[in-house]
Formats: C-alpha cells, structure tokens, sequence
C-alpha cells in the first residue's frame, strides 16, 4: 500500500483545515496577551450553528456566515470577560467549552428533534472545487475553505510582521502597560483579536460539518479546539510553526484512517493524533523550559 | 549653563499636590524646569519624587495645582497626553517590548508607513540617525532582550527623542550602568540639552547631581527642602535639605589593620562554575576573608557575583564540571546552608524575608529550634515576641507591633530586620548583598555602622555592593569581578570611581596593593 498518493494528502488537508482555522484564532490572541483556551468550544459551537443556518436557508454560504457572526457572538463572553472585566480567561475558557457541549447537545433537540447525529438530504454541505470546475489535484476534493485556510496563515504572518496593526498587536502583548503609555489602545485590540478568533472558530466548525461532511454530531470538535491549543504553545506567535504543528497533527489523523484500513483497531487510530499531540507537548515543554533558563541568565 | 530668566520655563509643576489615602505624596510643589537645562530632582526614598514625575508624565492627576509647557496651563490624562505635548519619560524599569526590534520599539505606536504598508527601512534610518546625533547607536535589527541593560536604556532615550520630547525625564538613570556607561549617558544629555531640549534628572546619588545638573531641586516628604544652582552648593547642603541634618562622621574605619597573614575565616579556592548550558559563570576564584576584615565585591552585574555569593552561603551545590572548595575556618564544606555563615540576601522580599509574616516571625526565623524560644508545644509565643522586641529595640527597628507583618516595614527598616536577625546569630561569617538597595539616606548610615560593629566583633564580612562609595567607605579591599574572575584587587582608600570603574569593565588589572587574580594581563595603573 504506498501511502503517499493523492488521496493522503487531501485527507491531511481535511483533518488539518478546521484545527489550523482554530489555530489561527488561538495565535491572535496569545499574540494579544489573552490566553484564549475556549477554542475546543468555540469550534464546536460553530459547527453546531453552521449546520442550523444551512438547514433553515437551504444555503451551504450562508450556513458559513451564520455559524461564523454565531460564534463572533459566542466568542463575545470571553471578550467581555476577560477584556472588560479582568476575569481570568482560563476560568471563562472552561466555561466556555462546557457550555457549547451542553447547549450544543440540547438545541440540537430542539432544532431538530433528534439526539446524537443529525443529517437529512436538505442538509446542505459545501461543494468541492471540483464542483466549481476547479479539478486540481489534491485539492479538488476540498472544500473553497480550504484553500482559504491556507490564504489566512499567509496573511495573518504578513499582517502581524508587516502592518501598524501587526507591530501594534505584538506590543501589546509583550507589554501592555507599556503600550498603553504610548497611547496604543490595548482593550480595543484586544476585544478585535478575541472576536476574530470567535470568526475564524466560526468558520473552522462551518468546515467540520458542511465542508468535512455534512451533518452534526454532539460533540463533533472531538477536541480539535484542544489540539489547536497545544499547536498555539508550539508554534508560539509564529503562523507556519503553528500551520506545521496542525499539519503534524491531521497527518497523524489520515496516518491512522489508513492504518485502520490496513486492520489496524480503530480505537488505536482514533487515538493515534492525540497521542502524538501529547508527545509534541513534552518535547515542546522539555524545549521551552531549557528556553526559560538560558533568559533568566 | 545661561538659562534666560525671561523666558517661561520648558515644564512647571504650580502648586502641585496629591495624597493617597491618608499618605501625602506631593504637598504643594512648585517646580520649574528652565530650557536647555539638566535638572537634577533629588530626595530619600519616599519624599514624593516618582509622585512628582508621574504626574508630570500624565501617570497621575494631581488633586491640586497644575502642569504646564513654555507658560501655558497643561491637561494631561494619560502618558500618551504627555508625549503628545513633548514629555518623554524613562523609567527605572524599561518599558520596552523584549521580542521586538530596537527599530520597531522606537517607532512603535508612531510608524512610519508606506502604502498602508510598515516603513522599517524607514524606521531603520530613523534610529540611525538620531543615534547619530546624539550619541546614541544602537543596531536597529536587534532584538532587545538579547541586548545588555546599557544599550536599552539608549532605546528608551532613542524611544523619546523619536517622538519630538523637549522635556525628558529619567528616573533613577544610572542605577544600572557602571561609573562608564553613566559618564557616557551623561554625555548624551548635554548632547539633548545643548539642542534646546531639557532634561529632568531624578536620582539620590548626590555626586552626579553636582557633576552633571544645572540645577537642583530637593525634595523632602512630600515638599520642596531646598532649590540650588549646582555651581555654588555642597553635597553637604543638599544632604541637609534631604534629610533635614547633616550625615553623621564616616562610617568609623578600624584604627588597626586585620594582621595581612592571620587564617582566613572564610576562603575559597579556584572555584569554577558553569552554568546549565555548560557556559563558566565562575572561572578559577581564590579569594580570603580573615576574621575583622570586610572585603568587597565590585562588578558590572552577571559578572559572577551571584555563583560566587551562592556558592559560599551554599546555596548553589556543586554541578556537573564545576571545581574548586569553599573552606570555613580551614574545613572544606560542601552543599547547603552552613551554620556558620549568615547571609543578608539582596532580594528582600524574596530571599531574606517571607513578607506575608510577621516582623516577629521573620525576625526568628532559623532560629526555631533554638530551646530558648520553644515552649510545651513548639514555639513559644511569647518568647518569640521577647525575642523580638530585644532585637527591634538593639538594631532600633521601626514598627508599630512585631506582630505587623514585614511587608509593612519601610525599606530601611525591613533592611535592619534582616541585618538584626542574621548579624545576632553571631556566625564567623557573614555575607551581605546590597545592604542599602532602596533604602533611605538615614538608615544607610545605621546599616553601615552595622555592618561596621559585626566587624569590630571580629566576624569576617563579604560584602558584595553596585555602589561603589558603600564599597570605598566599608571594605578593607574590594576584589573586582569581570566575566567570572576577581581581575583586581584594590584596598579600600585607593578604591576610586575611575579604577573601579575600569577594573569592572576588564580595562586594567592589579593595584598597588599588589595582588592580581585571574587572567587579564596589564600592568597595574
């Protein structure tokens, strides 16, 4: 079985595309100095949103702008929060990520009237480029969010090294104070970067569940918005270490479908990208810890 | 300098006051900073300096009085107001962003751009040319948290000057620069002044006031003490106007010598240290302390100081590659806290003190499982107490209870806590860092003659200071530090600014007194 044919590549493509988008969102606001842990239910809420939208427009794009403005909105509680009122964003991240499996699940009764899993023929999913005439290889099987992923990490590394925002944003959260006394105005920045997390969570959980597949299930993020988490502390401010770091871990997702295929238990290969996001986590830590004691020389 | 009396000042301060809480901070201050002058703010800890400045700064509002520019009236809500208005402020604690370039922490919230797009090349010249100017370089492509303490300091000062201040305020600026570096810095300030621009120079060393300010105003609890022109006053007066009397004698020196040969109460023997990442920090130290004798560490920081003062109090144990004994009284020690060493760490609040206790309880604190201070079920608290009002009244430490916790203590106070607790344990040795970092002018003078009696009781003192009159005015030698060696070693009346100063900076080496340590060759000056 040669694993590295097309087919792979575009199943790395699938898994990573939702965990970068989410990552992306995670790196603006660490950038920022807000820790936003609330990825994990932010994704997942998106998702949840994207696909209600859609069965009530009958519009796939138009389930993405309503899960994307849905999650804004979402994401709005940790802006708030820990923006406005100082709370510890951790705190307010748990929170958050609680919420969205509990209201997600039960809306989802509402809504449709079901539990667990919801799809119907109405349901509809995003097309694939190859639908749009746009046959290339790799990435015609994929959804146009995909390559709009792809896009975003350029621009969000351009914007971050090249614009008066970019610098702006990095000062701050280096040291806020000290951006504040130079009349930068860090909330304004702040409440802009967490909300454009809430936007790109948004969209990430419209590519799980229109893009990915079409349909919702409870509990669908499956802890992508965790694993985006860990590729924040990996990559650190730095949009390709964190794309690479996402890439690690969708390659370790399709990895184990193949393995599965091969008679490889699936229990085994469900596991296979949490355990190696575990790993990176150790070695990143072990890393990070040498960094810390050469700079406090 | 000619400062022209008909025209109105650059920066006033009119009546200004502000009290927190029951404290007052600035009670109507006056203060006028003319064109083109240096003038030096100076008072102890607590007389309202930082106060002043950061209303000045826009840090705070005054309750009273006002700000104003070259005559006109002045609001001022923020630091961005400030600047706005031509302020600049460096603080004691830089306010750089450490992962960004030094181009980009100078144009930061001011860019300049081109097509929507960032303009470093812009930026770049920019730096460049004010560094230029004034004196300042700096490589605009570094990053500042790989750069040393001196070159920061020309960011901020670059920082100010990118954004047009006419008035630049710097507080405490030679804190962290060696004696170099700060007639250095203040070459740069005549540089700005000498381009109309003024200076605020906030400090409490009174030689660079006189040596490098035009004039002087003093300030004490919260009111202005004293205004001069630094042509015709005395260190002499502006101590009295600080302090509201006159210094005491010199710290009292021994009449005799400790005998040059007697055994060392504490000696170390070609220490090597190296650090985790296998850099040396220690590079072969020898050094003794015999009994009566105070003996100095001089050095910019990192130059070793902190592995030695850890290895001797034993707070460092020996890793993997390192060499060398520490010996005290003759034996050779290993690892940990020995009881024959006590140690006045120079992070108050961190090493020597636990602030969330009480004066009591930080006053006897290794001392626990003395019998004296035990009782039926541990300690005793009345003991304790007894205990610590005998030691607040011999080392007269001000508190309003023992039982308030340290934290409550002002600087100099909690400084005679810790000097109280670890000089009464009477231990052949003693090691002392920084003993009047943050602490006011009058307590200085306690805590040397502290540190002078622990002398006179025959205890061997290692005394590591940055302020090198502490060093001149205490130590029987100074042993100067430079990149992990002592590369000189020079006796305490020959312990100038400038021999120091070049000693710390490994420009020369050795002293009259004749011996030379480590490696660095040159004739002794």
């Amino acid at each position: 079985m040669n694993i590295f044919e097309a087919t792979f590549f575009a199943a790395v493509l699938t898994a990573t595309a939702p965990v970068v988008l989410a990552a992306l969102g995670g790196l603006l606001s660490s950038v920022s100095g807000v820790f936003n842990m609330a990825l994990e239910g932010q994704l997942l809420w998106g998702a949840f949103t994207a696909v209600v939208f859609s069965y009530l427009t009958g519009s796939a794009w138009l389930g993405v702008l309503g899960g994307v403005l849905a999650t804004v909105l979402y994401s709005a509680i940790l802006s708030v929060s820990a923006v406005t009122f100082r709370a510890d964003p951790v705190v307010v991240a748990v929170g958050m990520n609680l919420l969205a499996l509990g209201l997600t699940a039960f809306l989802m009764r509402q809504v449709f009237g079901v539990g667990g899993t919801y799809t119907s023929p109405d349901l509809r999913g995003l097309p694939t480029l190859a639908d749009l005439g746009l046959d290339v290889p790799v990435l015609g099987s994929q959804s146009p969010l995909v390559p709009v992923t792809l896009a975003l990490v350029v621009a969000v590394a351009l914007w971050l090294k090249r614009t008066r925002a970019g610098l702006r944003l990095r000062g701050i959260g280096q040291h806020a104070d000290a951006a504040e006394s130079l009349g930068l105005r860090v909330g304004v920045y702040r409440h802009g970067v967490v909300l454009a997390a809430g936007a790109l969570c948004g969209l990430a959980g419209a590519q799980l569940a229109l893009g990915n597949v079409t349909l919702f299930s409870e509990g669908m993020s499956a802890g992508r918005g965790w694993v985006a988490v860990v590729a924040v502390m990996l990559g650190g401010s730095r949009p390709y270490r964190v794309l690479l770091a996402c890439l690690l871990f969708g390659a370790a997702e399709a990895f184990g479908f193949r393995l599965q295929g091969a008679g490889l238990p699936q229990q085994a290969a469900d596991a296979a990208p949490y355990v190696i996001t575990l790993l990176a986590l150790v070695v990143a830590g072990a890393a990070g810890r040498r960094r810390q004691t050469v700079e406090a020389r | 300098m000619a400062v022209s009396p008909a025209e109105p000042p650059a920066a006033e301060l009119v009546g200004v006051s502000k009290r927190f809480g029951p404290v007052v901070a600035n009670d109507g201050i006056d203060l006028a900073i003319a064109k083109g002058e240096i003038h030096a703010v100076v008072g102890e800890n607590g007389a309202g300096k930082s106060t002043l400045m950061s209303i000045l700064y826009g840090l705070h509002r005054p309750d009273a009085g006002h700000v104003a520019r070259n005559g006109a009236r002045i609001r001022l809500r923020s630091p961005a107001d400030a600047i706005s208005h031509g302020l600049g402020m460096v603080h004691q604690h830089f306010r750089l962003f450490p992962e960004l370039t030094v181009a980009e922490n100078v144009v930061i919230g001011a860019e300049p751009t081109r097509g929507g797009v960032l303009d470093l090349a812009a930026a770049r010249r920019e730096v460049e040319r004010l560094g230029d100017l004034y004196g300042l370089r700096a490589d605009p492509d570094a990053r500042i948290d790989g750069l040393p303490v001196g070159i920061r300091q020309r960011v901020e000062i670059l920082k100010a000057l990118y954004r047009r201040a006419e008035v630049l305020i710097l507080d405490e600026p030679t804190a962290v620069l060696t004696p170099g570096e700060a007639t250095r810095l203040f070459d740069v300030l005549r540089t700005v002044t000498a381009t109309g621009a003024s200076v605020v120079l906030v400090t409490h060393k009174l030689t660079e006031v006189l040596a490098a300010g035009d004039r002087v105003t003093v300030l004490r609890r919260g009111r202005v003490t004293g205004r001069f022109d630094t042509a015709t006053t005395t260190a002499d007066e502006l101590v009295m106007a600080m302090i509201g009397r006159s210094l005491g004698p010199a710290t009292p020196r021994r009449a005799t010598r400790p005998p040059a040969d007697g055994p060392y109460a504490l000696e170390v023997r070609d220490l090597r240290v190296r650090d985790r990442d296998g850099v040396p920090r220690l590079d072969g130290v020898s050094f003794g302390v015999r009994p009566g004798e105070i003996v100095g560490i001089a050095g910019v920081a990192g130059s070793g100081q902190r592995e030695l003062l850890d290895t001797v109090t034993g707070l460092r144990g020996p890793g993997r590659g390192d060499s060398g004994e520490v010996l005290l009284s003759g034996a050779p020690v290993r690892r940990g806290r020995h009881p024959a060493v006590a140690y006045v760490p120079e992070d108050r609040r961190g090493r020597a003190t636990s602030p969330g206790m009480s004066l009591a309880e930080n006053l006897i604190m290794g001392d626990q499982r003395t019998p004296a201070l035990r009782g039926r079920l541990g300690l005793s608290a009345s003991a304790v107490r007894e205990r610590a009002r005998t030691l607040t009244e011999r080392f007269s430490i001000r508190a309003a209870s023992v039982s308030d916790p340290i934290s409550s203590l002002s600087g100099g106070n909690a400084q005679k806590a810790v000097l109280a607790r670890e000089l009464s344990r009477g231990t052949p040795v003693i090691v002392v860092e920084e003993p009047t970092q943050g602490v006011d002018v009058g307590a200085q003078e306690q805590i040397h003659a502290l540190i002078a009696d622990a002398r006179d009781q025959g205890q061997a003192v290692l005394l590591q200071s940055s302020e090198l009159t502490e060093l001149r005015a205490l130590a029987d030698r100074v042993l100067v530090m430079f990149e992990g060696r002592v590369v000189a070693e020079i006796t305490g009346e020959e312990a100038g600014d400038e021999r120091l100063g070049a000693a710390m900076t490994g420009a020369t080496t050795g002293g009259a007194s004749g011996t030379t340590t480590g490696g660095t060759s040159g004739a002794a000056s």
